[in-house]
């Protein structure tokens, strides 16, 4: 039943933020703020009492039947890995909702329903284990995400978000069909019609169908994640987004597609998700050079941080198509990692332009000696991005290009060039905005308490995954052993073979 | 005709016993408020005549109507439809200077047609609802004869109807005389193709002529923009819902197992439904008009229903008819919306009338947002169940390219939708237009309608229960 708490409570928030908008301007902040964190508190409190229950599949579940013409049920379970996607999701919708604390100043009410709503349909995608209600969740996040970049966007905000609703919706669609067609084949081998993802696991599939069936999801989680020839949605929606939108997009819209990826691809099409890992591997590679490479010749700011992404989430789809132990931890930890450092810089230059209204890099310089807490805080975080070790992106990083070397030697000496390109972007970026001489004189206020309190939390946070890594992983273990055990080979089958 | 066929024919014959009433009303005293609730009471008649009906049917009345579940659930669509379109006209002719009375006769007369194409099973009921249909319809789209949009758009109505009624009747000649049998099962027993049947297809595809003109599917759909730009917003919503559902209900019956049989008429459809999800999305990219946006994405809307038809299952007789059921609730709500919205000189058609709609109505734009939703298949509306289904008996089929092609259609399609979403949420406008209370029976039945289209949309096992009782589905 807490499972059906954690999302009630998001919705009814949202729509008693929605509402409150009427009497102040206050009470809608300080009801999202309390309801996220209560879902924190719930999300926690599964992970503290998990250990009474390891003998089931799920920590936590509940299951419903809902159309049961269908034989779909409305069916949400939770385990290590869900789990940890959940505790990001709340984590930084708080963010979200500090971060916009002065920011947003219309329709303040209608902002907080959107964000409480998007929160809620993203935990509904990392709780749902019914491929239909999966599906729902997945379509239904995007409206209040688009509602988020159309309404209180920037300057290009329509063009944005209907890019990205048209990109998602179209690949989402293609998902739909693979859903359909292995519900209808996994009808007439069993003779039972279900969306249940345990029991779609064990469908046998001729080849050719598994191929494209695996290609439908494929699509849908590549757009998301971003895989590279899909990813133009991306700077786009991420530049326009107002910075809550571009937090919860970079820091949890994406990981939708990894965790798709880790959850539904590779233990439900085994061996065609094998036939595919060359080219999936070799589509990482370039996400991860590809980006870093763009994001050194942005002179937008914001454009910058979100080609990062792109670089950043290459090592992602590199590390769950490894798909060995050391290469999935990687990629959990670049996926929670990510969300912090990168959901961090999008804060800074949300507060940046917030202040100087801009987000041109040629119009900035010198920013150091005017706000150096912030300027401090976007060093640690541009550090992070490129892959200090001490801090928690290293540790995915690095794991993941343990797990890929036994799988393709030359695919990972490739995908380090792109640590060392993400060097020169993030240093380039500090170098223009921050140091040099303050050519513009700029005069701005230097972080708030309110915005030291959020960067404070995400540097320890941060630290702590650089440091000691091992909760997460011990959390995320059980988890990957059991979708391992569904994949039902051993890591070694899906070597590359020279 | 014994007791049972009369409870068997009671829908239908409340129908046109109101049409009497109504003139009969008309011509006693003049009076709007009597007029339209003379109707309303004949149509609730009717609707829930239905359930006194049920226990007789299946039952063959004369060899003209058949009067099955599947008549039923249709008949209680058109009947309910008609209903919801004449409490949204009350509010909208009310200050109509002309005369408003006449409208509520055609509107139960049309009914009456639309009803008698549900239950016929015989060319010659099919051609005789089917003029009813059209001849009351000629009359309502051009009900405002002061408007010149209205006139342009009757006349071309009528031009075109009666051409392809001309079409269907030679068609039905021509099938005549190939079978000797005007029933639609003399189709449905034989195995087409034959050397002996040389007029049989030219006879189905001069009949598809006249039912495609009705459906408004390409290249049939000329009319359709003009029509629904033209014609009063209620009128439009009784066009786009009741008498396209009473023409689905007829094509089922009558060329089902036709397309499954025959492979020129299976080709034919297909390329019907091609060009109408193509054509109807891709054109209704350059409308400024919500209006005429709602005309072409209902080409688009048919030709998705068409791949359902094409399935040719059990599951796609219940897709369809769940489709229909979702596409009625939408329009009817979108059209009243552009009801309430409207003045007594011009409807709010234009995309401008829409803009910050949001902020100066959020309940009505929200129901609009939900019903844009809907048309574009997001999940949590009866548009999303409905094109679930539609696809899920699609991949059944195994049709995979019309499939893709729906998917493909459908994200263009998103983009209009989307365009008029941004509208209604944009900044507020500099000028103030009036703001008027919506009168109770349209709220009302706005209220309802939004409220089926969410609640069907997140829990739709009852209409599926339903469905499948009625015309037969999944499992």
């Amino acid at each position: 039943m807490i499972l059906i708490f954690l999302i009630a409570i998001l919705l009814l928030g949202g729509i008693l933020a929605g509402i409150s908008a009427r009497w102040s301007t206050r009470l809608p902040r300080w009801i999202s703020l309390a309801a996220i964190a209560v879902d924190l508190v719930l999300a926690a409190s599964i992970w503290a009492g998990r250990s009474l229950s390891v003998s089931k599949a799920w920590y936590d579940e509940v299951d419903w039947n809902w159309i049961p013409n269908f034989g779909i049920h409305f069916h949400l379970a939770v385990d290590g890995l869900s789990l940890l996607m959940l505790t990001l999701t709340f984590f930084l919708g708080i963010v979200a909702v500090l971060c916009s604390w002065t920011e947003i100043r219309e329709k303040i009410g209608f902002f907080h329903f959107n964000l409480m709503w998007v929160l809620a349909g993203i935990a509904s995608v990392f709780l749902a284990v019914d491929l239909f209600l999966f599906y729902f969740a997945w379509e239904l996040m995007l409206i209040p995400m688009y509602f988020l970049i159309v309404i209180w966007g920037h300057e290009r905000r329509v063009y944005a978000a209907t890019k990205f609703f048209l990109f998602t919706q179209c690949s989402g669609l293609l998902m739909l069909i693979a859903i359909l067609a292995l519900y209808f084949i996994h009808h007439q081998t069993t003779g039972v019609y279900t969306f249940e993802y345990s029991e779609l696991l064990g469908t046998t599939l001729g080849g050719g169908a598994e191929l494209a069936i695996m290609l439908g999801f494929f699509v849908a989680f590549a757009v998301k994640l971003p895989v590279v020839p899909m990813h133009t949605w991306l700077p786009d929606a991420h530049t326009e987004a107002p910075t809550a939108g571009s937090v919860i997009l970079a820091g949890l819209l994406l990981k939708t597609g990894g965790y798709g990826l880790l959850r539904f691809v590779i233990p439900l099409f085994p061996r065609a998700a094998h036939e595919f890992t060359p080219v999936a591997l070799t589509l990482g590679v370039i996400g991860i050079i590809y980006g870093a490479v763009t994001a050194f010749s942005q002179t937008d700011l914001k454009r910058l941080v979100a080609y990062t992404s792109v670089s950043h989430l290459g090592f992602v789809l590199l590390g769950i198509f490894s798909w060995n132990p050391l290469a999935l931890q990687g990629a959990i930890m670049t996926m929670i990692c990510h969300g912090l450092s990168t959901g961090a810089l999008f804060v800074l230059v949300g507060g940046l332009q917030e202040r100087i209204h801009t987000r041109d890099l040629d119009r900035m310089g010198g920013l150091w000696t005017v706000a150096p807490r912030l300027s401090a805080a976007a060093l640690f975080f541009s550090l992070a991005s490129l892959g200090l070790p001490g801090l928690g992106d290293f540790v995915g990083e690095f794991l993941v290009l343990l797990g890929s070397y036994k799988v393709s030697v030359a695919l990972t000496v490739l995908a380090t060039l792109g640590i060392l390109a993400s060097t020169f972007y993030a240093l380039r970026m500090m170098q223009r905005a921050f140091f040099g001489p303050n050519t513009n004189s700029w005069r701005l206020p230097d972080l708030t308490p309110r915005e030291g309190a959020i960067i404070t939390v995400m540097i320890l946070g941060l630290l702590w995954l650089g440091f000691y890594p091992q909760p997460v992983l011990n959390t995320f273990a059980p988890a990957m052993d059991s979708l391992q055990r569904e994949v039902q080979m051993p890591s070694t089958a899906l070597r590359i073979q020279p | 005709m014994n007791a049972a066929d009369t409870l068997a024919l009671l829908p239908l014959l409340l129908l046109a016993a109101t049409a009497i009433v109504v003139m009969l009303g008309i011509a006693v005293k003049r009076s709007h408020e009597l007029t339209a609730a003379l109707t309303l009471l004949g149509l609730t008649a009717s609707f829930f005549s239905i359930w006194a009906a049920a226990p007789v049917a299946p039952r063959q009345v004369t060899s003209l109507l058949l009067i099955d579940s599947y008549a039923l659930f249709y008949l209680g669509l058109i009947v309910a439809s008609a209903a919801a379109v004449a409490v949204l006209s009350y509010r909208y002719f009310a200050n109509h200077d002309g005369q408003r009375e006449e409208l509520y006769l055609l509107l139960v007369l049309a009914t009456l047609g639309s009803g008698v194409l549900a239950t016929s099973v015989h060319f010659a009921s099919f051609l005789l609802g089917l003029e009813v249909l059209s001849i009351s319809l000629y009359g309502m789209v051009a009900y405002f004869t002061g408007r010149g949009e209205a006139l342009e758009a009757g006349i071309k109505y009528l031009i075109l109807a009666s051409a392809s009624a001309a079409f269907l009747l030679f068609g039905m000649a021509l099938i005549y005389a190939d079978t000797g049998s005007m029933a639609f099962s003399s189709i449905r027993n034989l195995s087409l193709g034959g050397s002996s049947l040389a007029l049989l297809l030219p006879g189905i595809a001069l009949s598809v002529t006249g039912i495609g003109f009705k459906l408004g599917v390409v290249p049939f759909h000329l009319w359709i923009p003009d029509v629904y730009e033209g014609a009063p917003a209620p009128v439009a919503a009784f066009v786009a819902t009741t008498s396209k559902t009473a023409v689905v209900a007829v094509l089922l019956r009558f060329l089902m197992p036709a397309s499954q049989q025959s492979p020129a008429v299976f080709f034919l459809f297909s390329a019907i439904a091609v060009a109408s999800m193509c054509a109807g999305n891709i054109l209704a990219l350059w409308q400024n008009n919500v209006k005429r946006v709602l005309a072409y994405s209902s080409i688009a809307h048919f030709g998705y229903i068409l791949v359902a038809f094409l399935a040719g299952t059990t599951i796609a007789a219940g897709a369809v008819a769940f489709y229909l059921v979702a596409y009625t609730v939408t329009i009817l709500t979108a059209f009243g919306i552009v009801a309430v919205l409207s003045t007594s000189e011009a409807d709010a058609a234009d995309l401008e009338d829409y803009h910050g709609l949001f902020w100066r109505r959020p309940v009505l734009a929200s129901v609009f947002t939900a019903v844009l939703l809907s048309l574009a298949g997001i999940p949590a509306t009866m548009g999303f169940v409905g094109k679930f289904y539609i696809l899920a008996s699609g991949a059944n089929a195994s049709a995979w390219p019309l499939i893709l092609v729906l998917v493909l259609t459908s994200v263009i399609g998103l983009f209009y939708y989307l365009r008029i979403v941004v509208t209604l949420f944009s900044a507020e406008p500099e000028r103030q237009s009036s703001m008027r209370r919506i009168e109770c029976g349209s709220a009302f039945i706005l209220g309802g309608l939004a409220v089926l289209l969410i609640w069907f949309g997140v829990y739709p096992a009852p209409l599926l229960n339903l469905i499948r009782a009625t015309i037969g589905g999944l499992n």
